[in-house]
């Protein structure tokens, strides 16, 4: 991969390595800037918000703003904090991107290596599927939830993140197997296995890197969805990141609690934020995999 | 692989026949559900556009009067317009900065993982984190403006999150900080894949940097900006929690784009049938944004490239 850079495009004098890293070293500031300010506010107490530098450490180090957000805090007329929205999330984003990304294994082994007449169809049907706007889908999705009796529930949402969430997962493992040589699947069946141990013993021990990269990606994206959260719970249904967007709107004594809605932006983006850190080089090969399609 | 090794002769046209079907049902499942849930919701979601729907859905047809009442809205073309200057803006600028930051961190950088990881994190957030953040971050009377006050520029106004001619660019500031990162590593993904031979046989010929960049590198980037412009084009129309986070479609309804319109029309104020309109010219916006990406795709097909 480094081989060009190590002839170098580069070339010039110190001063100018000087200005690359100081560019670079100001971007990355800019990047950081808003997690270290969420950070460092949700550790102060309300009269250093209003009076201090927003750029200070906090001092005294309080944690009031944390707890405040994880259990007291209003989210609308309930003052329960966040912690129920979290399991609430939790609740349906496990089974959806689990489920969603056992289907998406599924059915990239049979669009690669068990086509049919007619499978390159259905996965450009899918692959147009993938860019339609979630608008389209809105309307009719809270009728079907309404009769089947799923609105307003976790399990509904369960329904409709693991829906939309199979044409991506279906995508990304496609793309993997179609590398994958037929010979490795033909001699398998030439051995007598069948279509479900073929998977089993020849496809599923090498699909580790893809599999993860689907639930990387399924994880970020559903635990992250507000649309379909606002659209089709209320109240105590909500995931979190509805609950947050609720509880910075609600301010219940007028005086707005800036340590606490910085807690709460942390709280919600912890599970995505630690995903990202301890396995950042799948995140990245699912962003590239989704953005430079088929 | 032992357990179907053993099975007898009696079971041969069992097992041909399950290797025939299965594979088939087994892909019913999803394709029924991206049948109903994808292609059908797409044809319902036309057809409610064409109805009289309001409160409730009905099934009396209606033309195209919904679309008729939408073009008469004054809010919908609010809301097209702070599309129009939220969407060339935040893809210019993610473009720009984007391949910026990639031309700078290809020059044999110490530490280039740990710069990507940091330009990148904010993808992992949520968009409603993001808001929520930036809302703080711009917040007139206690952050950024603030913060230049008590340095003693005392003058200082930076007021766009409350003012309506300026709230659309606040969400500019915000979205970019969360997109350019990604953009980043498209490119650098980009230049990474160059060869390297192109460029030293232009650096022999005596080329400078800077034209080596302008004439061979940037030009041979074409297939990133195109796939980068199309992501960042199709985000840019779908955006809403961002701009519900950080503004509330305010000051007034200012910063108002169609998917806000959507939401409040079709769920909120009992207008079925213009918020099924609403979703359908975006679904059409999107669709003539990716138009050149399914030409190109056909044309390389027809060229004998496939994937």
């Amino acid at each position: 991969m480094a081989t060009r850079t190590e002839d170098g495009v580069a070339r010039g004098g110190p001063l100018a390595r000087v200005l690359v890293y100081g560019l670079l070293l100001f971007a990355a500031a800019y990047f950081l800037l808003p997690l270290y300010v969420m950070l460092t506010t949700s550790f102060k107490t309300l009269g250093q918000i209003s009076g201090g530098n927003l750029f200070a450490l906090p001092a005294p180090f309080s944690l009031t703003g944390w707890r405040d957000a994880w259990s007291s805090a209003c989210t609308g007329s309930d003052c329960t904090g966040l912690q129920h929205y979290f399991w609430n999330s939790v609740a349906f984003t496990v089974p959806a991107v689990l489920l969603s990304t056992a289907f998406g294994a599924l059915n990239g082994y049979v669009l690669t290596k068990w086509r049919f007449r007619g499978s390159e169809i259905v996965f450009g049907l899918l692959l147009v599927g993938t860019f339609v706007p979630f608008q389209m889908f809105l309307l009719p999705m809270a009728r079907v939830l309404g009769m089947i009796g799923l609105d307003n529930s976790v399990a509904g949402l369960t329904l409709v993140h693991t829906v939309y969430g199979v044409a991506f997962t279906t995508l990304f493992c496609r793309n993997y197997y179609v590398a994958i040589p037929d010979e490795l699947v033909k001699a398998a069946r030439i051995d007598g296995a069948s279509f479900i141990s073929t998977f089993r013993y020849v496809i599923l021990p090498i699909s580790t890197p893809i599999l993860m990269v689907c639930v990387i990606w399924q994880f970020t994206q559903i635990w992250n969805d507000f649309l379909f959260g606002v659209v089709f719970t209320s109240g105590d249904a909500h995931p979190i990141t509805v609950a947050l967007n609720n509880l910075v709107n609600t301010s219940s004594t007028g005086v707005k609690r800036y340590n606490v809605d910085m807690a709460g932006a942390i709280i919600t983006a912890l599970p995505t934020l630690v995903v990202y850190i301890v396995a950042g080089r799948y995140f990245m090969r699912g962003l590239t995999a989704g953005a430079v399609k088929g | 692989m032992a357990a179907s090794s053993s099975s007898g002769d009696s079971a041969m046209p069992v097992r041909r026949w399950l290797d025939r079907w299965l594979p088939k049902l087994s892909l019913v499942p999803s394709g029924v559900a991206l049948l109903v849930f994808v292609y059908g919701f797409i044809g319902w979601t036309i057809w409610l556009s064409l109805t009289t729907s309001s409160l409730l859905p009905n099934n009396t047809f209606a033309g195209l009067r919904q679309y008729e009442v939408l073009f008469k809205l004054d809010i919908w073309w609010v809301s097209v317009l702070n599309l129009a200057i939220f969407g060339v803006l935040y893809v210019a600028l993610c473009l720009a900065i984007g391949l910026f930051l990639a031309i700078l961190l290809d020059q044999k950088i110490r530490a280039e993982g740990w710069l990507r990881t940091i330009y990148l994190y904010p993808l992992a957030l949520s968009l409603v984190v993001t808001g929520v953040v930036w809302k703080w971050l711009l917040n007139p009377s206690l952050g950024l403006e603030q913060f230049v006050h008590s340095l003693g520029w005392t003058g200082f106004s930076f007021d766009w999150l409350i003012n309506p001619d300026m709230a659309i660019y606040a969400v500019v500031i915000a979205a970019v900080w969360q997109a350019s990162g990604f953009v980043t590593a498209l490119f650098l993904a980009g230049l990474r894949g160059i060869d390297s031979s192109i460029i030293k046989a232009a650096q022999i010929d005596g080329a400078s940097l800077p034209r080596v960049y302008l004439s061979i590198i940037i030009p041979s980037l074409r297939p990133v900006f195109f796939s980068a412009i199309i992501l960042l084009v199709s985000l840019a129309i779908k955006s809403f929690d961002l701009v519900i986070a950080l503004t509330g479609g305010g000051p007034g309804y200012s910063t108002w784009v169609p998917a806000i319109f959507m939401y409040d029309f079709g769920f909120n104020r009992g207008q079925i049938g213009l918020g099924a309109a609403a979703a359908t010219l975006m679904m059409a916006a999107v669709a003539l944004a990716m138009l050149p990406m399914l030409i190109a795709e056909l044309k390389g097909r027809r060229d004998g490239h496939k994937n």
